[in-house]
């Protein structure tokens, strides 16, 4: 596979520096990532991951302008980030993402029309070419409670897609499915990605998925979450499983991953 | 320990199999995949038919009854109510004294759509006032609890003071009738929608009545219609409360003093007309407006089965 293009010059599309998340449980506040930066280009798969506690999908929240940073900054196209907005559409792993009053083409017209981007007929032609896309055209006017899960995920890719926001956000779409649907979506992901060249935000806890979708990944540790390590992931993809390289890079994911937890169980010996 | 376990449970390795494969039967030699429901199944399938036969059931015990216990005076004859609904569906439509029943029903509703109208007006701006501020939340918690436990009849005497002798009274307890619950159901069907459904309504960078509007109420809508549904019998039995005890409204009255007057004159099988008029009412509001609305809505979209 190809190098990553850096459509924009060398300039970045999304720059998050040093941001540091904090929400408020009933009884503490929580530090979900800590200093937190990177940097997203035009046509990335970029993917955040770590394992659970991380603060991987607090970090897409941050960026989908759900919670503000105490610390840091967050800039798209150098306008720092202030509130949710239609630039940044978000998938969700939820099935119920989908509004239930609304049929398929209803529900990718909705944002499309309520942003005041299109009017109904020039939504409605959108609407279409993104059902298309994503392989759902025989069920338009299907409402989502009759959808299997798969279905709903392209509805939910295919809704954020038509919106061609600056970045799309997603938030572990795949783990809610079973794991012959989640290997096909994963390969109906990129091949929408060759044909279309969005940029997306990938959050996820499977490495294996993190290499095959992204071409680079954000490895994060837990409590708070922190950057270990941004790797190139770019050769991968599903024919790599099981190759000898793609093996090694797992392995030293999972070292980095795992190394806290065995420094962790290791500190009483030495205290 | 470990010993004692292996020697009660050997450790077995299961034998190994041939593989098998086998072809798949092709659906159109199965004789009977699908098969058409018989005509009994079919009718017996109706709701409708299984609850026009209890309908039926019970007319026939209540006559059976009415006729071995022999006291108009206490309980008339199926047919003798039929038969005085039949002579009051033949009246003149007018709004004097002796009008048609027809007219005297519509009277009660119009009344009632009015009071009914505003109660739902008050109870969508407070709930959403209270879903999005912090403020209108203790004031709707606050209101509901101090006047929903209150019947609304028991505004009707001060209600006559402020507004006098007429229909503004009497649309004044009907929302009172109406509001509380609708606000309260309303309310909490704002809560429980999903986060997620709210983070997608914010993504798209909907706010303020434009949020409330397009994703709230749909969202909310299985909690809103039992709430209207329960605003709309408290409603509906406050009307005819209050018909009863202080009577006219306007130039004519309605179904309950309709009843009073008759009660009063001891026409007991019009009384039961009367009441069997108000039944017949709340039975055509539930059964084809508010399943009409149902079946558009929340069963549509797989809300509610």
């Amino acid at each position: 596979m190809e190098m990553p293009r850096h459509g924009n010059g060398d300039k970045p599309l999304l720059e998050v520096k040093e941001v540091t998340l904090q929400y408020k449980t009933k009884e503490s506040l929580v530090t979900a990532t800590y200093k937190v930066s990177f940097d997203v280009y035009q046509g990335d798969r970029f993917v955040l991951l770590g394992p659970s506690g991380c603060g991987k999908s607090t970090m897409l929240k941050g960026v989908g302008g759900f919670i503000a940073p105490v610390a840091g900054e967050m800039r798209l196209r150098g306008r720092a980030i202030h509130g949710p907005g239609p630039d940044r559409m978000m998938v969700f792993q939820e099935f119920d993402q989908l509004m239930p009053w609304k049929t398929v083409k209803q529900n990718i017209m909705f944002p499309l029309i309520s942003s005041g981007r299109m009017r109904a007929k020039e939504a409605e032609q959108q609407a279409l070419k993104y059902i298309d896309k994503v392989k759902l055209s025989k069920f338009p006017n299907a409402y989502p409670h009759t959808l299997s899960g798969g279905m709903k995920q392209r509805v939910g890719i295919a809704r954020a897609m038509a919106m061609e926001p600056e970045i799309l956000l997603m938030d572990e779409p795949f783990a809610a499915l079973d794991a012959l649907t989640r290997r096909k979506m994963q390969e109906e992901l990129l091949q929408l990605w060759d044909d279309v060249r969005f940029t997306v935000l990938f959050v996820t806890h499977s490495i294996e998925e993190a290499l095959i979708v992204g071409n680079r990944i954000l490895v994060m540790s837990p409590h708070p979450g922190q950057v270990k390590a941004e790797l190139n992931a770019h050769e991968f993809d599903h024919t790599s499983i099981g190759s000898p390289k793609m093996q090694q890079l797992q392995h030293r994911i999972r070292e980095m991953l795992f190394a806290d937890q065995i420094e962790q169980t290791e500190v009483p010996r030495h205290a | 320990m470990l010993e004692a376990s292996t020697v009660a449970y050997p450790r077995l390795t299961p034998p190994v199999r041939p593989e098998l494969v086998s072809s798949v039967t092709d659906s159109s030699e199965i004789v009977q995949v699908e098969r058409p429901l018989s005509t009994w199944e079919r009718i017996t399938g109706q709701a409708s038919v299984r609850r026009l036969f209890l309908l039926l059931v019970i007319v026939v015990a209540w006559e059976a009854y009415a006729r071995y216990l022999d006291k108009p005076l206490m309980l008339p004859t199926f047919t003798d109510t039929a038969a005085a609904f039949w002579t009051e569906l033949n009246k003149p439509f007018n709004f004097g004294s002796d009008s048609n029943l027809l007219v005297k029903a519509w009277t009660s509703v119009s009344v009632l759509v009015k009071g009914y109208a505003l109660g739902v007006l008050l109870a969508a701006i407070m709930s959403s006032l209270a879903v999005t501020t912090r403020i209108g939340n203790d004031l709707l918690s606050t209101l509901t609890s101090m006047f929903n436990p209150l019947p609304a009849i028991a505004l009707l005497p001060l209600a006559m003071l402020w507004f006098g002798l007429g229909e503004t009274a009497l649309v004044f307890v009907l929302i009172h009738a109406a509001l509380w619950p609708l606000a309260l159901n309303m309310h909490s069907g704002f809560l429980g929608v999903s986060s997620t459904l709210r983070m997608c309504g914010r993504n798209y960078g909907l706010k303020g009545l434009r949020y409330v509007l397009q994703i709230l109420i749909p969202a909310a809508f299985p909690a809103i219609l039992t709430g209207l549904k329960i605003a709309w019998a408290f409603a509906w039995r406050t009307l005819i409360a209050a018909e009863l005890v202080f009577g006219i409204s306007g130039g004519s009255g309605g179904l309950g003093w309709f009843i009073f007057i008759n009660k009063q004159e001891l026409n007991i099988p019009e009384v039961f007309a009367g009441l069997g008029a108000v039944i017949l009412i709340g039975l055509i509001i539930e059964n084809f407006v508010f399943r009409y609305i149902e079946e558009a809505t929340v069963k549509k979209w797989g809300m509610q089965h």
